[in-house]
């Protein structure tokens, strides 16, 4: 397998090439209900590929389904809606096969905790490069206000009317445990740190999951008032003094209970598979050095005789 | 040496070796095949294991010859039983005064049967410990007995020496002395009553540079000659020697195989990797291929390349693991839903597994379209030698092309089918607009849209593009004169068998005539004009006769060509055709007057 033909860098120009802008950006009008928190994480991510300096064809969004799920086609970039549930996998196969790309995957909390729960822990503990992003409402909107994973105990939609009674999913908490190399929580009503959870994420070399809280304005009006100062709630960021690199402290911070902290809450490097199988290739092709793919095909051949 | 004077010229013979799982016979199978291969003779190959991880009787059956060698043989000449249980299970797959070897130390012959077969007792273990110093316990037995057959069959001694070194030697020096060893004290060992030994005649064929191999290794490197650099699969039997082969190899040539956690995540990944431009492949057996139907149709739906791979189990549910079955056609070609055109194809041998991968991979490419390959049990266990493959001629680069474009329509509407680039993420679009690979109802650059013209005119670019491919296939041959009585129609792993019991009918008079399917959706042209010159036409297939009296393939040909002489040969019993119980129910389909329509409940009872 020949490297691609461009590399991640930008080409030799760019650092005077001014960053995308959104109106470069953006594709379609997106068809969230007016006043959904997504537009937020929307506009920030425009703003991250600009001041990140990431190129239009080597940006790749890719979602599963839900109302956050239809982010790819209201960015001006390569996009992969794909089915339910599955959007890390498959993200996974961009990251693995093209290390030149930058993927970001894009979904709801019923997408990336319920239908796609497995998929969630394993992409965390291969630590494979992809920036998540989450954008947790609390429930299905897409659907017209089911149960979601993430929904509180106590929280009423179609298919709880007394109120859903099982124990509900913290994201957070859920990355963190299954090996994710970066964690951060925020909240789309908070534009500044949204971005800076987004800048830092895209930063990180590895698996980066932010959990978004995004207001679903139709089914879930207020939900996050309380993380809200503007509403009478409080923002409050992780202690100045937490150490992210330390499991237990992050578990505990992110185990508080709403509206808990927001901010970088664990954050280590550990080796991402992008670069150990890239290791196992240099180890495997120095022992092929100098020869054709059918030569080495041939001495494989030349044992089966 | 050996006191026996006759040495009879005979052109094939069947070895059918039975023990446990863990007597190393298919090592000792996989040796003499090895041997046959370099040898400029045909092999064929048929084994059974048990589903269990230790224990358990298995057998591994050769058929080795100067000539054609079509199937693994219904009858063997020699059957070599290290256990009683081994002796009582597999006697009647003797044929008549054939030669049974059996382990005197474990096997008690049965009276009744000393007369009709030819009995050679041999304390294989004990003289295996002796020629070990007496110290091993039951390893070796496999090397000893497989000297005992080198001697009856007059196989080449140093040759296979040859093999040993190469299979153990690597190791450790004292392995290969002990299997050096125990191999020896076989040959030489006086085999007593042996009568008669057998050297093969020579092969009328030119002696050629063969390799030696089972279906799933020819899968998993012809994967590699056309140049598919990214896999992911989950474990399943008898899928994962694929995977572990590929998961060992890609990183050679700079590919990766990745492990997922389940069979949905798999498909998702090949999916992700074929998308991003490295056409990828994902594999695995029955049930994993029930769980990959919704990504499946995702990339039919986003017109995406992928290769999928299913080596066939009995089903339904878990059903036969270690089993052959042909019953995950319907799921192959129909699986997923909503209308959702895909190439489905199946090898019919193992060097046909070699060539099918590289046609998948560029059927795929050329029309941006799943391409699934059905191989079965059988074919991915079996060993067959096969005229080397031109590596050079056959390896191809298929790294993606990144060369910017002026726009991109990924679902142009008035595209020739099969003749347009699949421009990949990486690649600068100088339009500024990108597309969307969607699972959603999609307009030409790949924005959802629910316009009922639309749907209707994608629908039928998706259909439009397989249309074309159709064409291009080649028209099957048929072997035997174009008209006759009955066409014996099969697919994938049974064409020897079939192949051979259409000669063997022909031989004794009948008019038989055969036909394989190795492109099965669609379907090759010509076929209508095939079909017309047989009064009955028969598929023969290993899955059952479904609720109207034919099988999977012979209801897709039923609906296609509206031919009521389409009936089924079916069969559910988790093994390979013989050629006998194909020409039977051939033949006693024929006395009973070729009904067009026999009463299901009546059928075969």
């Amino acid at each position: 397998m020949t490297a691609p033909a461009t590399s991640p860098a930008p080409p030799a120009a760019a650092a005077e090439r001014p960053g995308l802008t959104k109106k470069q950006l953006a594709a379609e009008h997106p068809t969230w209900c007016p006043g959904c928190g997504d537009f937020s994480v929307l506009a920030l991510f425009f703003k991250l590929i600009e001041r990140r300096k990431l190129w239009q064809e080597k940006i790749v969004t890719v979602s599963g389904i839900g109302c956050a799920s239809r982010f790819p086609y209201f960015v001006q970039a390569n996009g992969a809606h794909y089915i339910h549930g599955r959007a890390l996998p498959f993200a996974s196969g961009v990251s693995l096969s093209r290390p030149d790309l930058h993927v970001f995957v894009f979904g709801g909390d019923g997408d990336l905790f319920s239908i796609g729960g497995n998929h969630f822990t394993h992409t965390a503990r291969k630590n494979i490069r992809i920036t998540c992003v989450a954008l947790d409402n609390w429930l299905y909107s897409m659907t017209k206000k089911q149960t979601s994973p993430t929904s509180p105990l106590g929280f009423k939609s179609k298919t709880d009317l007394g109120g859903a009674i099982d124990y509900p999913i913290n994201p957070a908490r859920q990355a963190i445990a299954a090996g994710a190399t970066f964690v951060a929580r925020t909240v789309s009503s908070n534009p500044n740190h949204l971005l800076q959870m987004l800048e830092a994420a895209q930063d990180h070399n590895g698996f980066s999951f932010i959990q978004c809280l995004s207001e679903c304005v139709e089914f879930a009006p207020g939900a996050f008032d309380a993380a809200n100062p503007r509403k009478g709630g409080v923002f409050n960021t992780v202690p100045a003094d937490h150490d992210p690199t330390n499991e237990a402290a992050a578990y505990q911070l992110a185990n508080e209970p709403f509206p808990g902290y927001f901010g970088i809450l664990y954050q280590v490097n550990r080796p991402t598979k992008n670069a150990q199988e890239a290791a196992l290739n240099q180890q495997a092709s120095a022992r092929f050095a100098g020869l054709k793919d059918w030569q080495i095909l041939q001495k494989t051949f030349d044992r089966m005789k | 040496m050996s006191r026996e004077a006759r040495v009879s010229r005979i052109s094939n013979a069947v070895i059918r070796i039975a023990g446990n799982s863990q007597d190393g016979i298919q090592t000792m199978g996989g040796l003499l095949a090895r041997l046959a291969g370099r040898s400029a003779q045909e092999v064929m190959t048929f084994m059974t294991i048990p589903s269990t991880i230790s224990g358990g009787p298995s057998i591994f059956q050769v058929h080795m010859g100067s000539g054609e060698v079509l199937s693994a043989g219904d009858e063997a000449d020699v059957l070599l039983a290290f256990y009683q249980h081994s002796y009582e299970g597999h006697i009647g797959a003797l044929k008549p005064g054939g030669i049974v070897l059996y382990d005197s130390d474990h096997v008690t012959p049965n009276a009744a049967w000393l007369p009709r077969y030819h009995h050679v007792g041999i304390p294989i273990s004990s003289r295996t410990i002796e020629a070990f110093g007496g110290t091993k316990a039951d390893k070796g037995k496999n090397l000893f007995a497989l000297g005992v057959i080198a001697r009856i069959f007059d196989l080449n001694e140093t040759k296979l020496e040859a093999l040993m070194s190469e299979r153990f030697g690597a190791r450790d020096e004292r392995v290969l002395q002990n299997a050096l060893a125990a191999f020896r004290a076989g040959y030489h060992h006086s085999t007593g009553n042996v009568l008669e030994t057998f050297q093969f005649v020579e092969s009328p064929d030119q002696p050629r540079r063969q390799v030696v191999m089972n279906g799933n290794e020819a899968l998993a490197y012809g994967l590699i000659a056309a140049g598919v650099r990214f896999g992911t699969a989950y474990p399943i039997t008898p899928w994962s020697d694929v995977m572990e082969i590929l998961r060992r190899e890609l990183p050679n040539y700079g590919g990766t195989f990745v492990q997922c956690e389940d069979e949905l995540a798999a498909i998702s990944m090949a999916n992700g990797a074929s998308y991003a431009g490295r056409v990828a492949v994902t594999g695995s057996s029955g049930p994993g291929l029930s769980l990959k139907m919704e990504s499946l149709g995702w990339a039919v739906m986003a017109e995406v390349p992928l290769v999928v791979i299913n080596i066939q189990r009995g089903g339904p549910s878990t059903g036969l693991p270690t089993h052959v079955e042909q019953s995950d056609l319907n799921l192959a070609c129909f699986g997923s839903h909503g209308d959702a055109p895909r190439v489905v194809l199946a090898p019919a041998d193992v060097e046909d597994c070699f060539y099918t991968a590289i046609e998948a991979v560029n059927l795929a490419r050329q029309y941006n379209v799943p391409v699934l390959v059905l191989s079965d049990q059988a074919i991915a266990s079996r060993i067959e030698a096969f005229p080397e493959p031109d590596l050079e001629r056959l390896c191809q680069d298929i790294s993606p092309d990144l060369t910017p474009v002026a726009d991109y329509k990924p679902y142009d509407l008035a595209a020739i089918p099969g003749a347009t680039r699949r421009v990949v993420p990486g690649t600068p679009i100088l339009s500024g607009r990108y597309p969307v690979a969607s699972g959603l109802e999609h307009d030409e650059y790949g924005h959802p849209s629910g316009a009922p013209q639309l749907h209707r005119a994608m629908t039928a670019r998706r259909r439009r593009k397989l249309q074309a491919l159709a064409a291009t296939l080649p028209t099957p041959q048929v072997l035997g004169p174009p008209e006759g009585a009955l066409l014996l129609v099969g697919w994938g792993s049974t064409r020897g068998p079939i192949r051979e019991a259409t000669e063997r009918a022909r031989a004794a008079g009948e008019s038989v005539s055969a036909l394989h399917l190795r492109h099965l959706h669609p379907l090759p042209p010509g076929l209508e004009d095939i079909f017309a010159g047989f009064k009955a036409i028969r598929v023969v297939e290993m899955n059952d006769e479904g609720l109207y009296g034919y099988g999977q393939l012979a209801g897709l040909l039923r609906a296609r060509y509206c031919l009521p002489q389409i009936r089924g040969i079916n069969k559910t019993d988790g093994l390979t055709w013989k050629v006998r119980e194909i020409l039977e129910r051939a033949r006693a389909d024929r006395d009973a007057g070729l009904r067009p329509e026999p009463a299901t409940a009546e059928r075969h009872a």
